[in-house]
């Protein structure tokens, strides 16, 4: 296969994956919904008992919305990640995935297709919620728009390999309710997402530890800080780290001579 | 692309289990270009098995599998490139139409658009369903459904057709169409084809058979041979010899 093929493939999975988003009207309205709903009655909520002081990125006081916008651009890619891990099961089980796992394409460059035409979802999806986000004064630089861009891909890759990590690993559909208990919020809660770090290591240091070792909290920093044209490094050593870990997991779990998949219970006969 | 000094499908002493459940055990046959292949077996007889190791869905424990030369573990991209696939459960993408499928897969083989929708527009007439491109697969009957995915599986001009079960829950006139479809294909595209199915009479007495029978290979050759070699006159006879279960398939057609 020649290169032109390769960006053929990724062209179709890509044009798939937007066809299938524009379909599913409902996960389309819910990916909007969820996040502006944390902005705009969660945070609102929040926003008198929460004082935020200055820290970096910010310098200047900012309201709590302000403060949880990242988290939930973040947030938004999180489930984003987790909405194409459901659909790789789903497929799994409808045999759409065949269609997939047949093609005469590395199976590492096939995942990796799938994985960045999610990561182009959630990016359309993100900057919809920010322009809607805009009425909350959520209004970051006009050059952060652009400058978030490569923390987004960055983190939407690490948080898709975990989706496809997990879905090499779900069994079966029903057993999805369990990632969402277990791998989402847990994920999301326990981040810098809603709460500073310094806060969370003046209440306790123990779950300072925690959010710290979450890569999620990385995800929200890394795109906290590019929002504001400031670069994160450590941030996104970790997320890209994560991301390398997850991807390696993924590509094992669906290789066809040692994965999860060849091992499992074969096909109901 | 095509080597004619290869078997179309080399299937050599493969075996599989999945924990302790052995579904394969030393599977051997080989199948010539523009041979029409019936797999004959019951249901649990491991053809699906078969098939996802023959389609490098995953590999097998023991034993190689080779596509007109190419081993699917060590050129695995090669001999996909020349294998067609129908699966027993379909695989189309239900919300969207039957072109965006076709696309989709013609992309997954690295198809060029220009190349792609010609190729499609042929098969889709081949099959009488080029009015119908435009609706969603949903809206399709099951035979229809059917016959887009064999129409799918040609669109890259594959060298070896795996059709799996293909006419499960088909009525009798679907089931023609598509007996009567892939063997002139056969014919005349010097295709290599290998139809399972638990349907003996889906196999005629020009075909090749083989006969898988709880993972094994009970017989292997041309369906006269077999019925000769059995001492029986019909080649539902010779199968129920073969698996020695008295009627062939209790309760199928």
């Amino acid at each position: 296969m020649r290169a032109v093929q390769y960006l053929r493939a990724f062209l179709g999975i890509l044009h798939r994956e937007a066809l299938r988003w524009l379909n599913q009207r409902s996960r389309f309205v819910s990916a909007l919904v969820r996040p502006l709903v944390w902005l705009g009655i969660f945070a609102a909520g929040f926003r008198f008992t929460l004082g935020m002081s200055i820290i970096e990125p910010y310098d200047t006081y900012i309201p709590y919305e302000v403060y949880i916008a990242p988290g939930l651009v973040a947030m938004i890619q999180l489930f984003n990640g987790m909405q194409s891990s459901l659909s790789m099961v789903y497929d799994r089980e409808m045999g759409s995935m065949k269609t997939l796992m047949i093609s005469p394409f590395p199976r590492w460059f096939l995942l990796l297709s799938k994985l960045m035409a999610g990561v182009a979802v959630s990016i359309v999806q993100v900057y919809m919620f920010l322009a809607i986000a805009l009425f909350w004064d959520v209004s970051p630089p006009p050059l952060g728009y652009l400058e978030m861009l490569p923390a987004m891909i960055l983190a939407g890759l690490m948080l898709g390999a975990l989706g496809l990590v997990l879905s090499s690993f779900i069994k079966q559909l029903e057993n999805f309710a369990g990632v969402m208990n277990f791998v989402i919020f847990p994920m999301f809660f326990a981040s810098s997402a809603l709460n500073p770090l310094w806060r969370v290591k003046e209440s306790s240091l123990w779950l300072y530890r925690i959010y710290s070792v979450n890569p999620f909290t990385h995800a929200v920093e890394l795109i906290r800080f590019s929002m504001y044209g400031k670069f994160n490094a450590e941030a996104a050593a970790v997320v890209a780290a994560f991301f390398i870990i997850f991807m390696a997991l993924a590509v094992w779990g669906y290789d066809p001579g040692r994965g999860l998949i060849a091992k499992r219970g074969g096909p109901p006969e | 692309m095509k080597d004619d000094a290869f078997a179309a499908l080399d299937v050599r002493n493969v075996s599989h289990s999945f924990g302790t459940r052995k579904v394969l055990d030393d599977v051997s046959f080989t199948i010539a270009a523009g041979d029409f292949t019936v797999l004959l077996g019951l249901n649990g007889a491991g053809k699906t098995t078969l098939f996802a190791l023959v389609t490098g869905l995953y590999h097998s424990r023991d034993g190689s599998i080779s596509v007109y030369g190419a081993d699917l573990r060590k050129k695995y991209l090669k001999a996909l490139a020349q294998i067609g696939a129908v699966f027993q459960q379909s695989t189309l993408d239900l919300d969207l139409t039957v072109e965006q499928n076709m696309f989709y897969h013609a992309a997954l083989h690295g198809m060029a658009k220009s190349v792609a929708a010609p190729r499609i527009t042929a098969e889709l007439e081949r099959i009488g369903l080029a009015e119908r491109r435009r609706d969603r697969a949903r809206q399709l009957s099951g035979g229809q459904r059917r016959r887009v995915e064999l129409a799918r599986a040609l669109i890259h001009n594959p060298s070896l057709l795996l059709l799996d079960e293909p006419t499960v829950g088909l009525d009798i006139e679907s089931r023609q169409f598509l007996l009567d479809h892939v063997r002139k294909l056969c014919a005349e595209r010097g295709m290599a084809v290998l139809w399972a199915t638990h349907l003996i009479d889906e196999a005629d007495e020009n075909s090749k058979v083989v006969v898988l029978h709880k993972g094994k290979v009970l017989a292997a050759g041309p369906a006269a041979s077999v019925i000769r070699a059995s001492g029986e006159s019909s080649l539902r006879g010779a199968f129920d010899q073969l698996v020695g279960s008295g009627p062939a398939g209790k309760g199928k057609p």
